[in-house]
């Protein structure tokens, strides 16, 4: 079994596929941090669920 | 031709195209616009009068710059026939061979509605709403619908670079009010002689696209005219802004010194005629627009230290 030559190409979606991954992982990052502030907050409150309500 | 030699050869003519990289996707996002979008977005929320939890903040302006960036992806889609034509934008992805203009339509409108959401998750519904609609008015009334048939081209897109700071307002408050407007209007009033200094020494480029600049249409006597008119308006709102609640004795100190400055050389380019300027190579207009950068900084520098003084008691007139 041989390994292809690595083309320019690969090195370029390399690197386009690990500057999505990170977007990602900052943006699952920033979901958790906008999340942390909002339950942090003074105002926050779990909403009511009335009874007999489905 | 074997499977092999179809293999291999596939991916030597994907790159060949030009099969795009991770900066050829953030370049779509027009990155140097991006940085005043930023910029002013950021001081509309630390100049509003209601604080806002650092993550959230940074949320807000983080997705207030991609819902920017989105549009300025859409308006490279659109554009790609006359980008290809002018020299400055020559070098853009989709002119470049480097993005299809369907991988800049979907990822336009993917960002576009992301941040969209995002924004209205983050902070709230007034803020989302406002920036949706500069994205559609940038996209749709400005690149779409009258960029190519207006001379006035320049005042109608200057508004969708001039929600920037009301939104960060509104996502800070929920509210627009006073405040946001001026600093809306200070943009505004600040773009038309702005680029019409800039279309005044890049000559020709918007000629070759056949966009319809005032300095082709209604000549470039008409545009200098249009300078001093625009520059007077603005000065009388910068320095009037100063006397409310975004204003204080440091934004009037900085108002009154650039506006004299600015006010100054849209004098001296009204004065000159073609054969002046073209003798000394444009030096009072590229002046003019090199001090037309600074002044838009310095005016929202000032509002930030108007604000961050407040939070001392120092702050504004009282």
């Amino acid at each position: 079994m041989s390994f292809r030559e690595e083309h320019e190409l690969h090195k370029r979606r390399f690197g386009r596929n690990l500057g999505l991954g990170l977007v990602l992982a900052g943006f699952v990052a920033l979901v958790f941090g906008m999340t942390i502030a909002k339950v942090s907050d003074d105002g926050f409150a779990v909403p009511k669920i009335e009874q007999g309500e489905n | 031709m074997s499977d092999a030699s179809l293999n291999t050869a596939s991916p030597v003519s994907r790159a060949q195209e030009g099969e795009a990289g991770f900066g050829d996707f953030f370049a779509l996002l027009k990155p140097r616009v991006m940085t005043l979008v930023v910029f002013t977005a950021l001081v509309g929320l630390l100049a509003a009068p209601v604080g806002v939890h650092p993550v959230i903040g940074f949320a807000a302006i983080l997705f207030i710059a991609v819902g920017g960036g989105a549009a300025g992806a859409l308006n490279m889609w659109w554009e790609s026939d006359i980008d290809a034509l002018m020299k400055r934008t020559q070098k853009r992805p989709i002119p470049a061979g480097k993005v299809t203009r369907d991988e800049a339509f979907a990822f336009g409108i993917t960002l576009a509605v992301m941040s969209v959401v995002m924004l209205w998750l983050a902070t709230n519904a007034l803020a989302a709403g406002i920036l949706a609609f500069t994205i559609f008015f940038y996209v749709v009334i400005y690149t779409i619908g009258l960029k190519r048939w207006t001379p006035q081209n320049i005042v109608i897109g200057g508004a969708a670079g001039a929600f920037p700071p009301m939104i960060g307002w509104a996502a800070a408050t929920g509210t627009v009010s006073l405040e946001s407007v001026l600093m809306f209007a200070l943009i505004f009033m600040w773009t038309p002689p702005h680029f019409w200094a800039l279309a005044l020494f890049m000559r020709g480029d918007y000629d070759t696209a056949g966009v319809p600049m005032l300095t082709v249409t209604h000549g470039r006597r008409a545009t200098r005219v249009h300078i001093l008119v625009y520059t007077v308006l603005l000065a009388a709102l910068a320095i009037g802004a100063g006397f409310t609640g975004i204003g204080g004795p440091v934004y009037l100190a900085v108002a009154v010194v650039f506006n004299a400055l600015f006010l100054r050389d849209a004098i001296a380019i009204w004065r000159r005629d073609e054969d002046q300027a073209e003798a000394d190579n444009y030096r009072v207009e590229k002046r003019a627009f090199k001090l037309s950068l600074w002044y838009l900084f310095a005016h929202f520098t000032a509002i930030l230290a108007e604000a961050a003084l407040g939070g001392f008691g120092l702050g504004g007139w009282s």
